[in-house]
């Protein structure tokens, strides 16, 4: 590789870092091994019974399996013997091995049933853990505090949910499990070995040190090319994701040419690296057998040559072959679990990751907010930020009477939804106090204060199931009649008319068989049908446009009408009939005022509200 | 699956290679066996210590053959995975990439995005266990019978006669476990999407207060997930534990017809014959062993069977996807007279499958020089008619002309270079800054690039980056505000210098003061070119040159903003919910 390349290389890879690290998040070694491990088995041996039956289980199935080539020897001695006997020409007396084939008849049969309780009750257990682990990351997930979602990628919270469970489900248990075989086999085998003859022993496993030897370095070589391997699969992927979602910008520029050349660049060097990877890996199983084999024809030359000595049995012999096959597998696959085992605490380090964040906190739940239809909001000294270096809200009042109109106005990205964090207690305030009806919501439990709100926020929301189940969402009890009444003041009873199944069509995964605009009215008729006492509309209107929107703010008049209101808008029209306007910018409210008060300050607000129409239009 | 595998064509000699090598290695394993019976026999039975020797001396041979040819061979299949992964790889995206838009959108892009990368990966490490691991249990199987049969026929049939038994039982439980699968896939689908769902909808959720809702419909999917996985493990849990008692039935068997031969042999006739019994039993317990072992390695073909079989589906599926629009026989060249005219000539369209034509019998011209707004209701079919221009779509009835030539006469490559488009979500490259802003001209000098970006409002953040035009952008342009990423959407296409530019609702992302700023900009720029608007609100389009006013897909004005005040009441009721009576009066004033 010439130095050019490998600076181009280089260049591309941290091109598409991001790509390479979502890689790594899902297969790299855990940080803290034995603190993912410990809570592993804590997990594990909750029902401690049943766990400690299968390692029981387990030890016997390996024991049982490793003494049965003691009595293979037995019988090969046997049969030996019957040789002689018959070759002087004395009668034979078959009994005896018919006696040892049923013990080793009954040796195997026993070992492989407790091989099968084994794998029967393991397969329970995993079954409990695996959903035990994914109900209570779902549980997490419902008491999270929204700054967790706001500040992890929704792919990374659910890589931890999917694959990472899994890879505990395909791994953990059976490794657990198999590491417990492997080390019993070793330790049996060596030792019933010994038992039989110290020198065979030394000779069957002399070479064991070599090949061991060669295959760590081997692995050491193959980690290299895999690394490499998987930063470039990363740039793969990073190439054919960029140019799928953007196929419509890589048409229209004209870049489909370029876009194979990359590709095709990235996609050789992949297959040159992950040959070079592949085969690395691939010589060790050559070299483990290569060893074993090693032994083996040592235990047949040393051994040939002490039978004939007189110093060992030809039944001895045997169970050197045998012992000599069992002893490698167990080495060779032990690299492969600790592989293993280590990629699956690594998901389980991920998944305890998301388990100990701290949940909100409880609910306090001394008061309870009135009946009212009209409530007021008060907001004294509310002081907020995201992070502690920077305090987005310092000292804000704010009253809002009942049937009040709030406007939040601001450039995109000035933070206006901070404040619909706030009131719904999304995020706690760090000084001051919010009340409703004079209640600090904070001494309120938070499904009655969020019952309180209803929300129209600008991503718009549903899910997979049918029409009249989403609008029904916040009120399951929602007659159809109701329904009806609330897609038709939403304006939205029209176009579901139209739909092939009417309220019964079921949409599709993010909604995607109706259009923006469409799913912004089924979103508005579902806070429609939750009558709110207090209403946030967050930009709602401002992906459905003329006409429609025309309808709907027509709607939202009437929602509006007699109720508390926070609205978030570029409309001016909007804005001017506000009772107060909250004027953001940066994260920070810079101004609050009526329209006509801000106007004569001549300050953030009159810069906005002129810029809109200075200058020529196109 | 057939079907996928002749990708294996191309790299046909390596695969016969792999083969052969691997036929090569497994045969020197299955004589090691074989010479052992010899030294006991032979060396042991006559104590002749140099034939062991000599016999033992044979045996590291055939090792160090076998470890060579096997060597060999990994180096072959690994060769033999990358190569096919590649040629996979490299079928799946020029076939995407020759695709247009609508054909993209029936599978859709994450999903096809999974069919390039993972699913190609499975594939591969799908060939590369089986020319490593799975054909060598035939091999062994059939292989060890072979020898077995030469050494001593008569007790080979009872080693080999619970073979089948073992095959019967793998079917079986293949059987059993086949529709499990695919149930489990299914489920884990569906937990996966409500995991989403959850994800994306977690404001919404809480607001409405159903997160118990939400978990309880979790814990019921999580419960079906988890014991159709119980039941596939404790299926198969029997059959490795099975086979290995039906093995050593089969070694019991054989030992007891071993003895019982040696009873009913003539000690004085077949002495030879009964001393040798002593090494083909060890060599066939050895076999036995190794045919097992072999067994439950191809056992893993329970696994990445189905699951490349999937996999496989997937990607057929892709290559077999018809174009929905095919490029011209014979390209005609754009007319120089009729140079940046966009043209709609009683254009209908439906999307593939759907009832309701989009658009219907839409018929405009947008001349250079001139702004043409679009202005229109929720589905009306703006961004449709949009995408008709570059031909991401064909019409279902009559024609759009560029330069004066139906668009489906014109060369793909010719077509786009005539177009500067700005979508309503500017969608950015990793890269840096000069790469995104040079994406559709990339030998745009350092002068051109800042002089797009002073126009499109950029150049000062742009300055203000760390690194400048080298500043990393990263994946989808996070890393930038929503209205940087679009300022710099609006100079990636200001940089090609088009005949016809198209701006989708791409201002949206602005604030009032840049909006204004750019628009007043770009206003002298561009012209010469035709300028195709998409808007939301009046306010924006007022002084446009021409307004094409759609209602439910048909054209229901086109006009000036004062000609449709006066003639269109589906604009004037726009304009009316948009602005208030003064600005209305206002803008009259100015006229």
């Amino acid at each position: 590789m010439s130095r050019k390349n490998k600076e181009a290389r280089e260049k591309r890879h941290s091109k598409f870092k991001a790509y390479a690290d979502v890689k790594k998040t899902q297969g790299d070694k855990p940080k803290n091994m034995t603190a993912a491990a410990k809570k592993m088995l804590a997990l594990l041996t909750e029902k401690k019974f049943k766990f400690t039956m299968v390692v029981v289980i387990c030890i016997v199935a390996t024991v049982l399996n490793i003494i049965g080539p003691v009595y293979l020897g037995d019988i090969i001695d046997n049969i030996t013997d019957l040789i002689k006997v018959k070759l002087n020409g004395q009668p034979l007396d078959l009994s005896a091995i018919g006696r040892v084939l049923m013990t080793i008849l009954a040796i195997y049969t026993a070992s492989s049933v407790a091989a099968f309780l084994q794998h029967f009750t393991m397969a329970g257990l995993n079954r409990d853990l695996i959903f035990k682990m994914r109900r209570l990351l779902n549980q997490k997930l419902s008491h999270l505090p929204l700054r967790y979602f706001d500040s992890h990628t929704k792919g990374d919270i659910l890589s931890r949910v999917t694959n990472d469970i899994d890879n505990i489900q395909n791994t953990f248990q059976n490794n657990l499990i198999q590491v417990i075989t492997s080390v019993v086999s070793v330790v049996g085998v060596f030792a019933i070995m010994l038992y039989i003859s110290p020198v065979m022993t030394l000779i069957s496993v002399i070479v064991l040190p070599f090949g061991l030897l060669l295959a760590l370095a081997l692995l050491r070589v193959s980690r290299r090319y895999f690394r490499e391997n998987w930063r470039t699969m990363g740039d793969l992927n990073g190439h054919i994701e960029e140019m799928y979602t953007g196929h419509k910008i890589v048409k229209v520029f004209g870049h489909t040419k370029r876009s194979i050349a990359e590709f095709t660049e990235i996609n050789n060097e992949l297959c040159d690296v992950g040959r070079k990877a592949q085969f690395y890996s691939g010589v060790l199983m050559p070299v483990i057998t290569f060893t074993s084999n090693i032994g083996y024809i040592l235990i047949c030359i040393f051994g040939g040559i002490f039978v004939v000595r007189g110093d060992l049995t030809i039944g001895a012999m045997t169970v050197f072959f045998v012992y000599s096959k069992l002893f490698m597998q167990p080495i060779v696959d032990m690299s492969n679990i600790a592989n293993n085992l280590q990629s699956s605490l690594a998901s389980a380090e991920r998944v305890f990751e998301v388990l100990e964040q701290e949940s909100e906190p409880e609910d306090i739940a001394e008061n309870h907010l009135g009946d009212s239809r009209r409530k007021s909001v008060e907001l004294e000294h509310v002081d907020f930020s995201y992070a502690a270096e920077k305090t987005l809200i310092r000292d804000l009042n704010l009253t809002v009477n009942p049937g009040q109109l709030v406007a939040l106005v601001g450039p995109t990205g000035a933070g206006k939804t901070t404040i619909v964090n706030l009131l719904m207690r999304f995020y706690d305030i760090d000084a001051g106090v919010i009340k409703i009806d004079g209640t600090d919501i904070r001494t309120v439990p938070r499904d009655e204060l969020r019952h309180v709100f209803g929300m129209v926020l600008q991503d718009t929301w549903l899910f997979e199931g049918t029409v009249r189940d989403n609008i029904a969402y916040g009120r399951s009890d929602a007659t159809l009649e109701e329904i009806v009444a609330a897609a038709k003041a939403a304006h939205a009873d029209h176009f579901i008319q139209t739909l092939p199944d009417g309220y019964d069509t079921v949409l599709e995964e993010d909604a995607a068989n109706i259009s923006q605009g469409q799913r912004q009215l089924l979103t508005i008729a579902r806070a429609i049908l939750a009558d709110p006492d207090i209403l946030i509309l967050d930009e709602a209107t401002s992906s459905v446009d003329t006409r429609t929107e025309l309808l709907i703010q027509n709607a939202m008049k009437e929602l509006m009408a007699d109720r508390t209101s926070f609205v978030i808008a570029h409309r001016l029209s909007t804005i001017r009939k506000a009772d107060a306007i909250l004027v953001m910018d940066e994260g920070s409210i810079v101004e609050t005022g009526t329209h006509d008060e801000l106007i004569a300050k001549g300050g953030f607000y009159k810069e906005l509200y002129d810029a809109q129409f200075a200058g020529a239009t196109i | 699956m057939i079907r996928i595998l002749k990708f294996l064509k191309p790299i046909r000699k390596n695969v016969a290679l792999s083969v052969f090598l691997m036929l090569l290695s497994q045969g020197m394993a299955l004589l090691l066996p074989a010479l052992m019976s010899l030294i006991v026999n032979n060396g042991i039975g006559n104590k002749d210590m140099d034939y062991i020797k000599r016999m033992g001396l044979l045996m590291f041979i055939g090792a160090l053959l076998g470890v060579v040819f096997s060597v060999c061979n990994s180096y072959c299949t690994a060769r033999l995975s990358a190569q096919y992964g590649r040629i996979l790889r490299e079928q799946v995206f020029l076939k995407v990439e020759g695709l247009s838009q609508c054909d993209i959108d029936k599978i859709g892009a994450s999903s096809l995005i999974t069919r390039s990368t993972n699913d190609v990966k499975q594939l591969q490490d799908f060939i590369l266990v089986m020319v490593r691991m799975v054909l060598s249990a035939p091999v062994l199987l059939i292989g060890g019978t072979v020898m077995a049969l030469i050494m001593n026929a008569r007790l080979a049939m009872y080693i080999f006669a619970v073979l089948p038994v073992i095959g019967g039982l793998a079917a079986l439980v293949l059987k059993l476990v086949k529709p499990l699968f695919k149930k489990r896939q299914k489920l884990t689908d569906r937990l996966n999407h409500l995991v989403r769902e959850k994800l994306s909808g977690i404001r919404v959720i809480r607001a409405f207060n159903k997160s118990g809702y939400e978990d309880a419909r979790f814990d019921e999917k999580n419960a079906e997930l988890a014991d159709i996985a119980l039941r596939i493990a404790r299926i198969f849990s029997v059959l490795i534990p099975a086979s290995i008692v039906l093995a050593f039935i089969g070694v019991c068997l054989l030992i007891l017809a071993a003895a019982h031969n040696i009873d009913a042999m003539d000690a004085t006739v077949e002495a030879a014959k009964i001393a040798n019994t002593i090494g083909d039993l060890q060599a066939f317990i050895v076999y036995m062993i190794m045919i097992v072992s072999a067994l439950v390695m191809a056992g893993a073909m329970f696994v990445i069977v189905p699951r490349a079989n999937i996999s496989a589906k997937r990607i057929l599926e892709v290559l077999d996807l018809e174009p929905e629009i095919t490029p011209p026989e014979t390209p005609v060249a754009p007319d120089p007279a009729m140079r940046g005219t966009v043209a709609f000539n009683d254009v209908s369209f439906a999307y593939a499958g759907a009832q309701d034509a989009v658009l219907k019998h839409v018929t405009f011209t947008a001349l250079p020089g001139q702004t043409t707004a679009v202005i229109g209701g929720t589905g009306s079919g703006k961004s449709t008619l949009i995408n008709l221009i570059p031909r991401l779509y064909d019409v279902t009835e009559g024609s759009v002309e560029v330069d004066g030539v139906n668009v489906k006469q014109l060369d793909a490559e010719t077509l786009y270079s005539l177009i500067g488009y700005i979508p309503q979500t500017a969608s950015l490259f990793s890269g840096t800054v000069r790469e995104n802003v040079c994406f559709g001209k990339p030998d745009a000098a350092d002068e051109e690039v800042w002089h797009a970006l002073e126009l499109a409002q950029a150049a000062d953040f742009v300055r203000a980056l760390p690194e400048g035009l080298d500043s990393h952008v990263s994946q989808s342009g996070t890393n930038l505000s929503g209205g940087q990423k679009q300022r710099i959407a609006i100079a990636r296409a200001l940089v090609r210098r088009a005949e016809i530019y198209i701006f989708d609702d791409s201002f949206s992302a602005l604030d009032f003061k840049t909006d204004a700023a750019l628009r007043l900009a770009i206003k002298d720029e561009l012209k010469d070119s035709s300028v195709i608007v998409v808007a939301q609100r009046v306010g924006t389009i007022l002084s446009a040159d021409k307004i094409v006013v759609l209602d439910e897909g048909g054209v229901a004005g086109v006009g000036t903003h004062d000609e449709l005040m006066e003639t269109c009441s589906v604009y004037r009721e726009i304009a009316e919910s948009q602005l208030s009576p003064e600005e209305l009066s206002e803008r009259r004033a100015t006229v």
